[in-house]
């Protein structure tokens, strides 16, 4: 049926200061097709459709649209040749109207308009309605963007891709945060484009939705080709082996090990962004705790909380026997809390110092000389501890943390608390963007520290991880803990769907209760 | 540290080709005069740095020296204070000056731009008001004593003739606190890294609040030090001119020293070498007989080029170490 392709990539590299985001990458797209690309974090794929985009150009390779080689220098000369990347986060001025999105950049204006620069907008009010249409939305062009749903936002962001005559479409990961619903009509869109012959690269991690979806898999791995499926091979384990370049039992290395006493104690805590939901949970010692949920589900909130970021509204934090004071980070780490935060290059890091630095900066306090003079002995020995420790690539302990690889910024993150000597250590997406080397030694790393008793609550979007790697499971769905899961639940075939489950409803499951915690 | 030396050079180049115009420059009596208004200049200019550090600005410093300048010889002539209590009313005025802009800045989140250019306002309004906008001085009776502090000279054995102002010796002592603060305490370190990113310095479990609240008490505190030479040296004190524009010429020397107005990034040292640099082109345009209208234009240009040539050995040295990794990378 697709003889020709419309699209095909050969040879693709690229490479970045300090990572080689992509080594030699084959990639063909026939007309009207859905093509799902599956990887991990750091396989390549956000790399790769940033060069079809437009946005990157590659270091070698070859880009062909319709038999034609192709240049790729800007995001325009990827629009003007059809080709049209719906980020994540959807790029829509939201304080405008849909119509006026929809053709931002490009107003039409009337004859005598064009010399004062006036804006047309009728014909903008009729020609968005007609893309309105085709993604399914009946709704007036003028209605401002911010007033819509984000299921909605998504579809408007797909009208204005569809409105420039775009042939190839590129969706990154476009139901993160999506409904059920608005899932389901989202790919009544795709379907029906497809039908209309716009090729559709789609972004994913969820199988179901690639299942359902796509008519060929490419997975890619370490910046390469690890396979394609095409739409009856497609199946969890092939993928997934795929994905991981072995087997998935061995990545995770678990060996169990003991647990102690609940270590950190969250009793009704309310948070400010769910200030219906108190919640409550529990660590033990040596235990690795997972925080799964759809993206928005209040996992990271939660964990800012507990941390003291966002001051809690109401409820206890306890480590040990000791209360948080709410909105304090200093007294939380005081007490031993530890948080590996979302954004690594925002929040984690100070990039533009060096890696010692970085790994001082939270410990210098409780090393202080007589005087608030800085122990430099201690500086430097909590670097090098933790360069060593964590193996983090460094050319020296003054390289500058802006210079070093993802995963080996997160490590330095990580050194950063370990040279506090916490016992409860906050983990929040510890692998997003990192390669999947560095992703194996982070898993080892958390493994290690679960073994010498410190008490690890994870927030992962990744089911893989969350399954590989935790003793236990809390789903979280706006704002509340909808369940729990223990090893023997979610470790089993069936375990993804019983998490998914949780984390799409809103009533906790009865049998699933989270249970009390340790009475004090 | 190339940083340094290129300011370092750049004073150098500026001094030779003055001494070389005009004799006049390397002069004993103009020699100690540089270093006097360099050493006013350099206390006014570290602290800016200190706010520049942690990525905000003070508007206000040319005000409070002026504010400084009125209060001083109303409360010691006309109210007849002794001179301890009038200059300890007049710091904890400075010092109370600074706590309030960190105070709004920090805790209402308000802009530092917009919160000193307001004190910019207020403090010269207040400074012309309470004098009813008329020039006061300290008249002649402190000439022998208090005035010392500023106007004083302390003959250095070994260097024929030349006297250290009094000055000079307060900004060395400011400099080594400051230096030592800024790089050897556990709150300079805060201060660099929450200017370099006040959110991560937050998830670091720095309390960024009060570390720039302390920024701006600094920075207003070496105002009120400055404030209290510049009136002593003036003796007389024009209340609608005393001190302003100073907070530019403050900023000038700190961003020529080093500092990045993006915050994270400065050495005190470097610093007083930019208000050094801002004090011997004045001198020369004055040595050298070029029209006193130029001042401006030719600061302006001065520091313009230094910017320039800094930004542009930046990019040098970043290409180069890029073009390293990438080798490395490949191979």
């Amino acid at each position: 049926m697709h003889e020709e392709p419309l699209l095909q990539i050969k040879g693709i590299g690229k490479q970045f200061p300090g990572v080689r985001a992509l080594h030699d990458v084959q990639l063909s797209l026939a007309e009207g097709e859905v093509l799902a690309v599956v990887g991990e974090n750091g396989a390549g794929k956000s790399t790769l459709m940033k060069i079809l985009a437009g946005v990157h150009s590659p270091d070698r390779g070859e880009i062909r649209l319709g038999g034609l080689a192709i240049d790729l220098s800007s995001v325009r000369d990827a629009q003007r040749l059809g080709i049209c990347l719906i980020h994540q986060e959807l790029n829509l001025a939201d304080n405008l109207g849909v119509g006026a999105n929809i053709f931002l950049g490009r107003e039409p204006s009337g004859r005598v308009g064009r010399w004062l620069g006036m804006v047309d907008r009728r014909t903008i009010n009729e020609r968005s309605r007609e893309v309105l249409q085709r993604v399914g939305l009946n709704i007036e062009p003028n209605t401002l963007v911010h007033t819509l749903p984000i299921g909605q936002q998504q579809l408007v962001e797909i009208a204005k891709a569809i409105s420039v005559e775009s042939r190839v479409l590129i969706m990154d990961e476009p139901t993160s945060s999506l409904s059920d619903r608005e899932s389901e009509r989202l790919f009544q869109v795709i379907k029906a484009l497809s039908s209309q012959g716009v090729s559709i690269i789609y972004i994913s991690h969820r199988l179901g939705e690639i299942q359902h979806l796509a008519d060929r898999v490419l997975v890619l791995r370490d910046g390469l080709n690890a396979g394609e499926l095409s739409k009856d091979e497609i199946s969890r384990d092939k993928i997934v082996r795929m994905m991981v370049g072995r087997d998935v039992s061995q990545f995770y290395a678990r060996t169990p090990h003991e647990q102690g006493d609940a270590v950190l104690k969250i009793e009704n805590l309310v948070t400010p962004s769910f200030p219906t939901e108190p919640v409550n949970a529990h660590v033990r010692a040596g235990e690795v705790v997972g925080l799964a949920g759809l993206v928005g589900a209040g996992r990271t909130e939660l964990l800012r909380t507990v941390f003291g970021i966002d001051r809690a509204i109401s409820g206890r934090i306890r480590v040990g026997a000791h209360d948080i004071s709410p909105g304090d980070p200093v007294h939380a780490i005081h007490r031993g809390l530890a948080l590996v935060p979302e954004d690594r290059k925002a929040q984690g890091l100070l990039l533009e110092m060096s890696v010692r630095d970085n790994i001082s900066v939270a410990a210098l306090r409780d090393h202080l000389k007589f005087g608030g003079w800085m122990d430099r002995a201690f500086e430097s020995r909590a670097a090098n501890d933790a360069i060593q420790d964590l193996s983090i690539r460094v050319t020296s302990p003054n390289q500058i943390t802006r210079l070093l690889s993802g995963g080996n910024q997160q490590k330095v993150v990580l050194g950063k608390w370990l040279a506090t000597n916490p016992s409860v250590l906050l983990l929040d997406e510890p692998t997003r963007g990192v390669d999947v080397g560095a992703k194996h030694e982070i898993y080892r790393i958390i493994e290690n520290l679960a073994k010498k008793g410190l008490a690890i609550l994870l927030v992962s979007s990744e089911m893989e991880e969350i399954i590989g790697i935790c003793d236990r499971v809390l789903v979280m769905h706006e704002g509340r803990i909808t369940g729990e899961l223990s090893r023997e639940q979610f470790a089993g075939d069936l375990g993804e769907e019983a998490i998914m489950k949780l984390a799409t409803s809103h009533q906790p499951q009865a049998t699933t209760m989270p249970t009390a915690i340790d009475s004090p | 540290m190339i940083k340094l030396l290129g300011i370092l050079a750049l004073l150098f180049a500026v001094c030779a080709t003055t001494a070389k115009l005009n004799p006049d420059f390397l002069g004993v009596y103009n020699i100690q005069n540089v270093v006097r208004w360099t050493s006013l200049f350099g206390i006014i200019s570290i602290g800016a740095a200190f706010v520049i550090i942690t990525g905000g600005i003070d508007l206000s410093i040319g005000s409070v020296v002026g504010l400084v300048g009125c209060v001083m010889p109303i409360l010691l002539v006309n109210k007849g204070w002794p001179a301890w209590l009038m200059l300890l009313a007049v710091m904890g005025m400075a010092l109370l000056i600074g706590l309030i802009h960190g105070l709004l800045i920090t805790k209402m989140r308000l802009q530092p731009f917009v919160v000193t250019l307001c004190g910019l306002l207020i403090y010269r309004g207040i400074g012309r008001w309470i004098t009813n906008d008329r020039t006061i001085g300290f008249g002649s009776e402190f000439n022998d004593n208090l005035r010392l502090v500023a106007t004083g000279k302390v003959h250095i054995p070994g260097l024929n003739g030349f006297a250290m102002p009094v000055p000079a010796f307060i900004l060395i002592a400011l400099v080594i606190v400051s230096a030592l603060f800024l790089n050897r305490t556990i709150w300079g370190r805060h201060l660099l890294a929450l200017g370099r990113s006040e959110e991560a310095a937050r998830y670091s479990g720095i309390r960024t609040d009060r570390l720039v609240i302390l920024a701006y008490v600094i920075c207003s505190g070496m105002a009120g030090i400055a404030g209290i030479l510049f009136a002593l040296d003036a003796n007389a004190v024009q209340p609608a001119s005393h001190g302003s524009f100073y907070e530019l010429y403050a900023i000038a020397a700190a961003v020529l020293g080093g500092c990045s107005l993006r915050g994270g990034e400065g050495s005190i040292i470097g610093v007083v070498i930019g208000a050094a640099i801002m004090r011997v082109l004045y001198n020369s345009i004055n040595l050298l007989g070029i029209p006193t209208q130029l001042e401006f234009a030719i600061i302006g240009s001065v520091i313009l080029l230094g910017v320039v040539a800094d930004e542009i050995v930046r990019r040098a040295l970043r290409n180069r170490a890029a073009r390293k990794r990438l080798k490395r990378g490949n191979e």
